[in-house]
């Protein structure tokens, strides 16, 4: 009994440790409990809340790109896919034969669905297959309750109705790539798009719009229980460009399978009309992810088509550079304005002969005169009296040799030589005869379409150094209002570049001639209507050196050599010849000769520019028949 | 004690049932029911799939409970090596089961119900130890070598469940074996050398772990280094719990448990519910209660006139409080994750009937607390 005794004493003060030791360890969990819900609650409530909210974006519509009569040249449209929910479709396969009868499935298409589906969950949509055709949308809508668990979702893809025309000046959309990312949560969204050339490109924050977003409430597995709050995002603003699509269309039709651009531009405000480059490229097929078979074709394209040539391409602008060297050569009061030089079809100087492109010779011409013929021999010798720095000056006055900042991405610089520039690049000395070609445009001198239509518009104005631009913006909601408003710019408002009047007159009278005169290398090219006259330079830039051997046994003709061998045709105008308006440059690579391949479609395109011009009237549509009549018979 | 009264040994039934702690029994009713609720809860506001039958194991439940606290003491005194020996004998069939072929099978189906050996062996082993204890002759006691034998009846069936592998349940087997050891007056110093043994062990014993064991273990070390692989069970029952806050998001408005991203939200992980619902103060009250059980089990293991009864009373009540503690700690990243229910909660027959049984035999040594037993059974038998 006392053992016990002292066994229950034992057991008593043991079991007090013992009832000690498990309150103590329920203080802890109480602890823990205090920790956790009270000192890290916070915490805990944050990571709760991302935990079962989901934030999806809604990609906003992207802004629309329109002419400047709102024309769209970008626009958005439907594109309808077919989604299918697996655990609403209990058998995938049957499923997926019926669809096969009803819409184009290919076997690719139904092994990656069919991969997908064991891969996601249930409710995750598997995409069958992008925009389908209004037919197959229908077809399906029909069939909808032999198909389980299909479905047609709509979506907005970017459509380009003019594809081939703007191809290189709106652009295109494609995906966003890794390198483009900016951590901006709507370039994750893996069907948004973002400029990647073009119009697209420049613009692409504006068109972009803002995303909205929604907030739903998901399980553990990802499953959406409903949705808590959803804020509808902003589309994009619309761009207005100053171009005129059907003048745009016409330049584009008018190179047809040509390789070359054109541009038309309005000489008082420097509104770019058209700005085409051939051979296109169909922009459409960017958006939905291009095929690799059309990527090869576009890459071993000789031809280029991807480069945007109006402002990308840089050719040596030949005869049309003779307009730069003349108010050059006036300007510099070293060249009279009845200067004259007789021309016996070649020159020398050293030991080297130049040649004229007549063979036979000019004989005694002014400067008007040389301009009208085009005369090589004229140039060579005013070139050689006032130097080529001086040259270099006045070109670089009238726009070339610079980026001229048009709203465009790749604008190009071209080259307009000096004897530093020379020194500096190329680490040599300037030659004299090289200033001799240089006088008719040949050599180190490279302009793009885009700045030849620049110096002739700013000879045409008067001498104002306007500059090309391409957009007119507005805010979309007032766009009726703005459809009205002609934005006048006048040519004033730019930077006089101080050349004497009279000195633009004896260049543009030249000008005149090349397109009036019947002796003018571009009279056949020239536009009958009265008042619409055009006035302008032709051009013909060899690529190639001819050699002396070839010059005895008499210079090949352009047809009997390689493509790539041909000379660029180039010609620019500006009209009225009497009330300027309107500035072109035309320029057909390896076209033959500026006259008989550039300056008819400068003529075309201008006569389209001048019909659609606000002041033409009515006169537009009388003119439209008789131009019909008249082009039937010139071709 | 000298001038005890004793009873006689046939009790009448109305006699032990005026005796039952009925206080007791209505708080176990209390707390199952509060599982009830948070079972109703996690079926999102229905009795199916597991409030129903959970009430209707509860009713069985208590019934044997009554029925086991109406059992004479000395019963259990007697058949205890009995009883040890069937819990083992199932344990090693389980074990040869799953050897020939069964897979990791750890019941044995009676058709009604799935029996655990391992759940038997909860209670056979305290029987077990208890009786060892109240037999050892005075002259042994404090002799260690008088340790090794309960030392083996505890190490055994804590191996074979060890293999099953389970290894919650083994690590409870040992634990409690502690609890008596510690009650039945061995040093405390032994305790220090059988504690650094384990702590030599560790290394060796980790070679025997699964993967799955051992993943479990690191992950609890260090929770957030894998939120999405293994340490997000975890991480979502403390952000589930944390979100809870001080008065919760309100009944059936735990989104972290209704929208599937709490893990076993019936079974083990149920006080996270619990606690994300109804908040610290919920979580604090429940804890209360389950204080209260153990302060009952204490008074009567106290009260208890025989050292079998004590010790029994005691074994029952640690068993109790280790599921507790270990569910708890577990669901707040304080222990890794070991598979333990939350007593009487937690949706499951096996452990809410072994509990029952368990608070039976507990009632049972109430009943039965004035009761003097010699420490030779045989001198004392009925």
């Amino acid at each position: 009994m006392i053992r016990d005794q002292d066994r229950f004493r034992l057991f008593s003060r043991r079991a007090l440790l013992l009832a000690g030791g498990k309150l103590a360890l329920f203080s802890t969990l109480a602890g823990r409990m205090y920790y956790l819900q009270v000192i890290e609650s916070e915490r805990y409530r944050t990571l709760a809340e991302d935990n079962r909210i989901n934030l999806r974006l809604l990609a906003p519509p992207r802004g629309r790109i329109l002419d400047r009569n709102s024309v769209e040249i970008a626009a958005n449209q439907r594109n309808y896919r077919l989604i299918i929910v697996t655990e609403r479709a209990p058998n995938i396969e049957t499923t997926l034969d019926r669809l096969s009868q009803l819409i184009d499935l290919g076997e690719n298409d139904r092994r990656r669905v069919l991969r997908e589906v064991r891969r996601q969950r249930g409710f995750v949509p598997v995409t069958v297959r992008e925009n389908l055709e209004w037919e197959e949308v229908a077809r399906v809508e029909i069939n909808t309750p032999d198909l389980p668990g299909v479905h047609i979702e709509v979506g907005q893809t970017r459509f380009y109705p003019y594809d081939h025309a703007a191809a290189h000046l709106i652009g295109y959309v494609g995906a966003v790539s890794a390198k483009e990312q900016t951590g901006d949560p709507l370039l994750d969204l893996p069907s948004f798009r973002i400029g990647k050339n073009g119009v697209e490109k420049i613009h692409d924050l504006r068109l972009r719009g803002r995303a909205g977003r929604s907030e739903v409430e998901v399980n553990a597995l990802g499953r959406v229980i409903r949705e808590l709050s959803r804020r509808e995002g902003q589309p994009g603003d619309e761009v207005r460009l100053s171009i005129d699509m059907d003048i745009q269309a016409i330049a584009h039709k008018r190179l047809g399978e040509e390789s070359g651009a054109v541009v038309v531009m309005d000489i008082h405000t420097g509104e770019v009309l058209a700005l085409a480059s051939t051979p296109g490229f169909d922009p459409n097929a960017f958006n939905k992810g291009i095929s690799r078979d059309y990527w090869q074709e576009l890459m071993r394209n000789e031809r280029a088509p991807l480069t945007n040539k109006a402002i990308a391409g840089q050719y040596a602008p030949g005869s049309t550079f003779k307009l730069a060297v003349s108010l050059a050569a006036l300007e510099s009061g070293l060249v009279s304005p009845d200067h004259t030089t007789f021309c016996i079809g070649h020159m020398q100087l050293g030991n080297v002969r130049f040649h004229c492109w007549k063979k036979g010779g000019h004989g005694r011409l002014n400067m008007e005169g040389a301009i009208q013929h085009s005369c090589d021999i004229f140039f060579y010798d005013v070139a050689r009296r006032i130097g080529v720095d001086r040259i270099a000056e006045m070109s670089k006055r009238l726009g070339l040799g610079q980026v001229l900042g048009l709203d465009l991405p790749g604008e190009k610089a071209g080259v307009v030589p000096t004897r530093d520039w020379k020194r500096a690049v190329l680490n040599q000395p300037w030659h004299p005869g090289e200033t001799l070609v240089a006088g008719i445009g040949q050599g180190f001198v490279l302009s793009t379409p885009l700045q030849l239509a620049t110096m002739t518009a700013r000879i045409a104005n008067g001498g104002y150094a306007i500059t090309p631009r391409l957009t007119r913006v507005e805010p979309p909601e007032d766009q009726a209002v703005i459809a009205e408003v002609e934005d006048a710019t006048p040519a004033n408002a730019f930077a006089d570049l101080k050349i004497a009047p009279e000195h633009l007159d004896i260049v543009r009278r030249g000008m005149f001639a090349v397109s009036n005169d019947p002796r003018g290398t571009a009279f056949r090219a020239r536009i009958r209507e009265k008042g619409w006259e055009i006035a302008g330079k032709t051009g013909t830039s060899q690529v190639r050196r001819i050699t002396l051997a070839e010059r005895e046994t008499g210079v090949r003709k352009n047809e009997d050599l390689p493509w790539k061998e041909r000379d660029h045709a180039l010609f620019v105008a500006y009209a009225p010849a009497h009330a300027p308006k309107y500035a072109i440059a035309v320029i057909v690579e390896h076209g033959g000769g500026g006259s008989a391949v550039a300056a008819p479609i400068a003529r075309d395109v201008m006569l389209e520019t001048l019909r659609r011009d606000p002041a033409s009237g009515g006169r537009g549509l009388i003119r439209e028949a008789r131009a019909d009549a008249n082009g039937s018979r010139r071709d | 004690m000298l001038s005890g009264f004793y009873k006689q040994p046939e009790m009448t039934i109305g006699q032990k049932l005026a005796e039952m702690n009925w206080g007791l029994i209505a708080l176990l009713t209390l707390i199952s029911s509060i599982g009830f609720v948070m079972l109703y809860s996690a079926g999102n506001g229905s009795f199916h799939p597991w409030a129903l039958r959970q009430m209707l194991r509860f009713g069985l439940g208590i019934s044997i409970l009554v029925t086991v606290a109406l059992v004479d003491i000395r019963f259990w005194l007697r058949y205890a090596y009995v009883i040890y020996g069937v819990a083992l004998f199932l344990l090693i069939v389980v074990e040869i089961a799953g050897d020939i072929g069964m897979g990791a099978q750890r019941w044995i189906s009676l058709g009604f119900i799935n029996l655990q050996p391992s759940e038997v062996m909860k209670i056979a082993l305290i029987i077990v130890l208890a009786r060892y204890f109240h037999s050892l002759p005075e002259e042994a006691e404090g002799k260690l070598r008088y340790l090794i034998w309960p030392a083996l009846l505890a190490l055994v069936p804590a191996a074979l469940v060890m293999r099953q592998p389970d290894l919650g349940t083994a690590l409870m087997l040992l634990m409690v074996t502690g609890a008596i050891f510690f009650m039945a007056g061995v040093r405390l110093w032994k305790f220090a050398i059988a504690i650094g043994a384990v702590l030599a062990a560790i290394p060796v014993a980790w070679h025997f772990l699964r993967d799955y064991q051992k993943n479990r273990i690191l992950t609890f070390l260090d929770p957030e280094s894998d939120p999405l692989g293994a340490g997000y069970h975890i991480m979502q029952s403390k952000i589930a719990l944390g979100s809870g806050g001080i008065f919760g998001k309100g009944f059936m408005q735990g989104s972290q448990a209704h929208l599937n991203f709490l893990p076993e939200k019936q079974t083990d992980f149920i006080f996270t519910m619990l606690a994300e619902e109804f908040g610290l103060t919920g979580g604090l009250g429940l804890l209360g209660l389950y204080g209260l059980v153990l302060v009952y089990g204490f008074s009567i293991a106290i009260r208890a006139q025989s050292h079998f009864g004590r010790l029994l009373a005691l074994g029952m009540t640690a068993t109790f409080f280790l599921y507790v503690f270990i569910n708890i700690a577990m669901v707040m990243g304080l222990v890794p994750v070991v598979g333990v229910p939350l007593p009487l909660i937690s949706y499951g027959g096996t452990s809410m009937l072994t509990l029952l049984i368990g608070f039976g035999i507990l009632i049972g040594v109430n009943v039965h607390r004035d009761m003097v037993i010699g420490r030779s059974p045989r001198m004392d038998g009925p």
